[in-house]
């Protein structure tokens, strides 16, 4: 089973309604967005930072929510320095900080299980349009339990190639996986409607 | 949408996840790491077609936003959406039914030209076309210069549409998943 990124602690934040957190998140994140003032984008970033310590998360964590981005925030930090003015490439940097940093701490602090739930419940409304909930679900958990297999079967087909003495290449190797996931889909689709 | 088009939408969100599994090429002349996932959405738009092509994307982008690291590299949760180049997640979707579109059009005759014009379209054309206008909005610079930051990854994609193509063609005439409407040309 893949595990998500949820880190396990018994914060009041880790405590907190996944569907609570996700309407904080989106109220904050609009607001950062739609108001151009450093003060209020340096309030933000103090905010989140001030929440990552409520959830009991060090530096350590802080930083490999930033790493991904810190390179994309070095160019448009010199884009702006270049185009406007440095306090303009200073609220750039100070709202995508605390954006992302807010944004990691909700993934950080819920479990995948209940944002799943969130997620559900959040579309029910739709199922008067025709949208059928129950099949989201089963999409969702379908395609979890199969990301491990796809891996495994990868490994087979490599390892097959190999035997009969064949270099496996992009090509060769992503081919006959996608056959193979094509005919496995016929057998689980009468397994799930034998079942139901 | 059918039992089997549900499971079809999972198995391709899962082989997204997977192509993020593989390690990265680095290509010395152009000093980008070329990740195999953005080859993602043209495989299942190609495979599948648009509709069921850009469910499987979107349901992988929710699995994304749930948690999973499931891009490449590892990264996942909420943090990525809110990134500068969040756009280009985004983008997969309607890089997915751009191509499977296309090549539901080209169905009949589909060779690797057609499904390269496709892939090219879909996954480079229109994932760019979505991901530097964010880059650009959110990012507060020119497109000009959101533009020049992108292009280097675009010889990389170029070589995974050529991949791609070729898949779609071949998976075509192993296992045919796109049915033409009757009476289309």
């Amino acid at each position: 089973m893949i595990t998500g990124l949820y880190r396990a602690g018994n914060s009041r934040l880790h405590r907190a309604g996944a569907g609570r957190k996700l309407l904080a998140l989106i109220l904050g994140g609009t607001l950062l967005l739609a108001i151009s003032s450093l003060p209020l984008a340096a309030l933000g970033l103090l905010i989140a930072l001030a929440l990552y310590g409520l959830a009991g998360f060090g530096p350590r964590v802080l930083w490999t929510q930033l790493r991904p981005i810190v390179f994309v925030l070095a160019v448009l930090f010199l884009a702006q320095l270049w185009l406007a003015t440095p306090a303009e490439a200073v609220l750039v940097v100070l709202r995508f900080a605390a954006l992302v940093l807010a944004a990691g701490l909700v993934t950080l602090t819920t479990r995948t299980s209940d944002l799943v739930a969130a997620i559900e419940r959040g579309l029910s409304p739709l199922s008067r349009f025709g949208l059928d909930v129950a099949k989201v679900s089963l999409a969702i958990s379908l395609a979890i339990r199969f990301i491990p297999a796809i891996g495994q079967i990868a490994g087979e087909v490599r390892e097959a190639q190999l035997a009969r003495g064949r270099r496996p290449s992009p090509l060769t190797l992503v081919v006959p996986v996608i056959v193979r996931l094509l005919k496995m889909a016929d057998e689980i689709t009468d397994a799930i409607d034998a079942r139901s | 949408m059918s039992t089997r088009d549900i499971v079809l939408v999972a198995l391709f969100a899962a082989l997204m996840a997977a192509l993020g599994a593989f390690p990265p090429l680095m290509i010395p002349a152009i000093a980008v790491p070329i990740t195999a996932q953005s080859m993602g959405p043209m495989l299942a738009g190609g495979i599948l077609g648009a509709k069921r092509g850009a469910l499987s994307m979107l349901l992988f982008v929710a699995l994304v936003g749930v948690g999973l690291p499931l891009l490449s590299g590892g990264r996942g949760g909420l943090g990525v959406f809110a990134g500068p180049t969040a756009g280009f997640i985004f983008g997969w979707i309607a890089a997915a039914a751009v191509t499977g579109f296309l090549v539901e059009r080209f169905w009949r005759g589909l060779n690797f030209v057609t499904a390269f014009l496709a892939a090219t379209v879909g996954g480079i054309v229109v994932l760019y076309g979505i991901g530097i206008p964010w880059i650009s909005f959110v990012g507060g610079v020119p497109l000009a210069t959101a533009a020049a930051g992108s292009a280097a990854f675009i010889p990389g994609d170029l070589i995974k549409a050529g991949l791609a193509a070729a898949a779609i063609v071949m998976v075509k005439r192993a296992y045919p998943m796109i049915r033409p409407a009757h009476g289309r040309p």
